[in-house]
């Protein structure tokens, strides 16, 4: 597991340094996909809700889901995805090389990895943030009681950065226990290690639901210590990729407020709204813009269905309330660009 | 035959040929040249282009490059530094940690695996068939399991100790639980950095000493027991320096406090867990090697040493080690550096070390390159330091032969 880790940052230090020739010379990451068949999507490896193999081995979540969806767009084919587990530490290095196409790992978006890694996020498929978790016999109602505690913590993370701020800004001390490996650091937890386990609050979520009987035992605290925008990430100066990443992501939100579903979607063919006449590529001729079929958006719907499908597939069973994460149209942050 | 008779026997007239150059591909020399210049111009070519192409690659791809980033407030939360360090301090200070942290491991690490693995390998060789069955044991089942599983397993161990509260209490005021030994510290005063040096100098004047002895020994055949003066000047001579110096000795007792104990020394469970697996894991090697090494010396040697009328622990020490050492050093280097590097499984459970600091840093700042040229630099450092002495040490203990 580790070795593998390190292996991945030493393959992409390689790769970087042998990667086809001359990037001059290279042909886009569009076009690349398009020739291989099938594309190369970097999640991470378990985390239920998110990307976590089910009992048959089939990948399943949100971030997954995503991935699938792109590839329903650019072959009519959900199934051509090849799923690429990373780590925290490795994911970045993994995007760069080129070893993945694009990166849909609870990544958050900020300055530094757009203007410093060369990266660009397409949208936002989950508006998070981080919060503490203890366990209920600790008798903690809030962060700020935790002065002196022991925090279980993945390094490589925002989550890492934003812990000593908030500590440093409330003037509390406490020890941190860094471990990479989600499962090590969930034991870490689980044993008394840490007397707090803090990350996004999804993930605190994910990590609870798998808890079974135990979930009562564990608590999280009301305070959100900061913004975590969760999205997709492509590589710089790779417009077309970029493209298509970014409006398959609006084309299921668009789906979801045109009320178009998986269910319905070849009854909407016939639908006389514009707007989805658009959007499921009967007039307008969108898809062509994107280099696409013109079918793109009916074949994402059809295979993965709306954004509200993918939720209630994914995050719904480990009881997170949709909250900020609804349409604007019902109070929430998700918002699509006119599909025109 | 005369001189003269030697100069004209025309046997003795040729010469040798000498070896002017000539640009001729059956010339050895010219050969050699051409290779070697051909084969250096391929590797530079190779690093050549493998920099180029890196560097344009990176900035085709808006990746930042360079070290500015060390000066950089890192921000990480560093669970044990041997230095002052906070979140607010540099990259570059962090990453001194982690090397700071990685060292400590593998100096004690050493040490107490030379310790335990020569127990073992001397246990391995005795006349007590359980002592030596056991030793045998030990060594088989810890070499041939891998070391990242004995890892995970000590600090699984760790972990199922109870939390704080329910701590164990072996014994006085030392309390054991699932955040690691804690243990009553003394607070520590100039004179206790005082006697520590007189410590030192201890050893290094005992050290003079004993040479001094020798030589007297070698001049007069006279032996002077070195103990008594061992023992004044290593725990005397600290313990009167503490005592001119007033003698402080305040105790600082853990107690409960909040969450967890404050006051005291502690171990964490990071650094028990990575010590010891390494320990007992490389000790095992030792343990083979020690072996090896006395078993290497030839039973006529113990002989030939009881028939000079030495005592057996004479002969150990005079006869058999200094022979049996040029067999166990060279391999010991390596069980050092293997210690070093193995360190390294540190990320695994949580200890921070040096890759561990840099994987982060490469993360938060995303120059993986120049983060693992950095973790390069330090093992590069480490282990070369490691051979160097060890080498030395080995031309200093090898066979005079004259």
């Amino acid at each position: 597991m580790r070795n593998a880790m390190r292996a991945g940052v030493f393959a992409a230090a390689f790769t970087l340094g042998t990667a086809g020739l001359a990037v001059a010379q290279q042909q886009s990451t569009f076009d690349a996909v398009k020739a291989r068949g099938t594309v190369n999507c970097g999640v991470s490896t378990g985390v239920a809700g998110f990307s976590n193999p089910d009992s048959q081995g089939v990948w399943r979540g949100l971030d997954v889901d995503g991935c699938r969806a792109v590839a329903a767009a650019l072959f009519g084919d959900a199934s051509k995805v090849r799923f690429v587990g990373t780590t925290t530490q490795n994911r970045f290095p993994a995007l760069q090389s080129g070893e993945v196409d694009v990166l849909v790992r609870t990544t958050t978006w900020t300055l530094a990895r757009e203007a410093s890694l060369g990266f660009l996020f397409t949208g936002v498929n989950f508006y998070d943030g981080q919060a503490f978790m203890v366990k209920r016999s600790l008798g903690v109602n809030s962060a700020k009681e935790l002065d002196g505690a022991t925090v279980c913590v993945q390094p490589g993370t925002t989550t890492e950065l934003n812990l000593s701020d908030y500590f440093r800004t409330n003037r509390m001390s406490f020890r941190p226990v860094v471990i990479e490996s989600v499962e090590e650091i969930r034991n870490a937890f689980i044993s008394g290690r840490c007397d707090v386990y803090t990350n996004d609050s999804s993930s605190l979520a994910s990590f609870r639901s798998t808890q079974g009987a135990n979930a009562e035992q564990y608590v999280l605290l009301p305070e959100i210590i900061s913004k975590e925008p969760l999205g997709p990430v492509v590589r710089k100066g790779d417009a077309k990729w970029f493209d298509l990443v970014r409006w398959v992501g609006f084309a299921q939100l668009a789906a979801e407020e045109l009320g178009v579903t998986s269910a319905n979607v070849d009854e909407m063919l016939k639908s006389q709204n514009p707007e989805i006449q658009r959007l499921l590529g009967v007039t307008g001729g969108l898809g062509e813009m994107l280099g696409l079929d013109n079918r793109w958006a009916y074949n994402v719907i059809k295979q993965v269905g709306n954004f509200e499908e993918m939720w209630e597939r994914s995050i719904t069973p480990m009881g997170v309330p949709r909250g900020i994460n609804n349409l604007w149209t019902k109070g929430g942050l998700m918002y699509a660009p006119p599909v025109r | 035959m005369p001189n003269d008779a030697i100069a004209a026997d025309p046997r003795y007239a040729r010469r040798p040929p000498t070896r002017g150059m000539t640009l001729s591909w059956r010339d050895p020399t010219v050969r050699n040249i051409v290779w070697q210049v051909l084969i250096l111009g391929a590797v530079a070519f190779v690093v050549w282009w493998l920099v180029s192409n890196t560097m344009r690659n990176l900035e085709v791809r808006r990746i930042a490059t360079g070290f500015g980033f060390l000066g950089r407030e890192a921000g990480l939360p560093i669970g044990e530094a041997m230095v002052e360090y906070s979140p607010a301090d540099t990259y570059a200070r962090a990453l001194l940690v982690g090397v700071l942290n990685t060292l400590r491991v593998a100096v004690i690490g050493a040490v107490l695996a030379t310790i335990l693995g020569t127990i073992v390998g001397i246990a391995r060789l005795s006349r007590n068939w359980l002592v030596s069955r056991l030793a045998a044991v030990y060594v088989e089942v810890l070499r041939d399991l891998p070391l990242l599983l004995q890892l995970l397993f000590w600090y699984g161990l760790m972990q199922a100790l109870p939390g704080p509260r329910q701590s164990l209490n072996p014994f006085g005021n030392v309390f054991l639980s699932n955040r690691g030994i804690k243990f009553p510290w003394i607070v520590w005063e100039p004179a206790h950095t005082a006697a520590l040096l007189a410590f030192v100098a201890g050893i290094a004047a005992t050290w003079a000493l004993a040479r001094l002895f020798r030589a007297r020994q070698f001049a007069t055949g006279q032996r002077t027991p070195i103990w008594p003066y061992a023992l004044g000047l290593i725990a005397g001579l600290p313990i009167a320096v503490w005592l001119l110096m007033g003698a402080p000795w305040t105790v600082d007792v853990p107690a409960l406090r909040g969450f967890n104990f404050s006051g005291g020394g502690t171990v964490s469970p990071e650094f028990a867990a990575l010590l010891l697996g390494l320990v007992l894991y490389t000790a095992a090697f030792i343990a083979e090697i020690v072996r090896a090494g006395i078993q290497a010396i030839h039973n006529g040697q113990w002989e030939a040493a009881g028939a000079l009328g030495l005592s057996r622990g004479d002969q150990l020490r005079l006869i058999i080690l200094p022979q049996a050492l040029r067999v166990i050093v060279p391999p010991m280097t390596s069980q050092y550096l293997n210690i070093t590097k193995n360190s390294s499984l540190a990320v695994a459970i949580g200890y921070q070390d040096i890759v561990s600091i840099a994987n982060t840093t490469i993360n938060q700042t995303g120059q993986a390159i120049e983060g693992i040229a950095i973790i390069m630099m330090v093992y590069l450092t480490i282990s070369l330091s490691i051979s160097a002495f060890m080498n030395w040490y080995n031309a200093r203990i090898a066979l005079k032969e004259r």
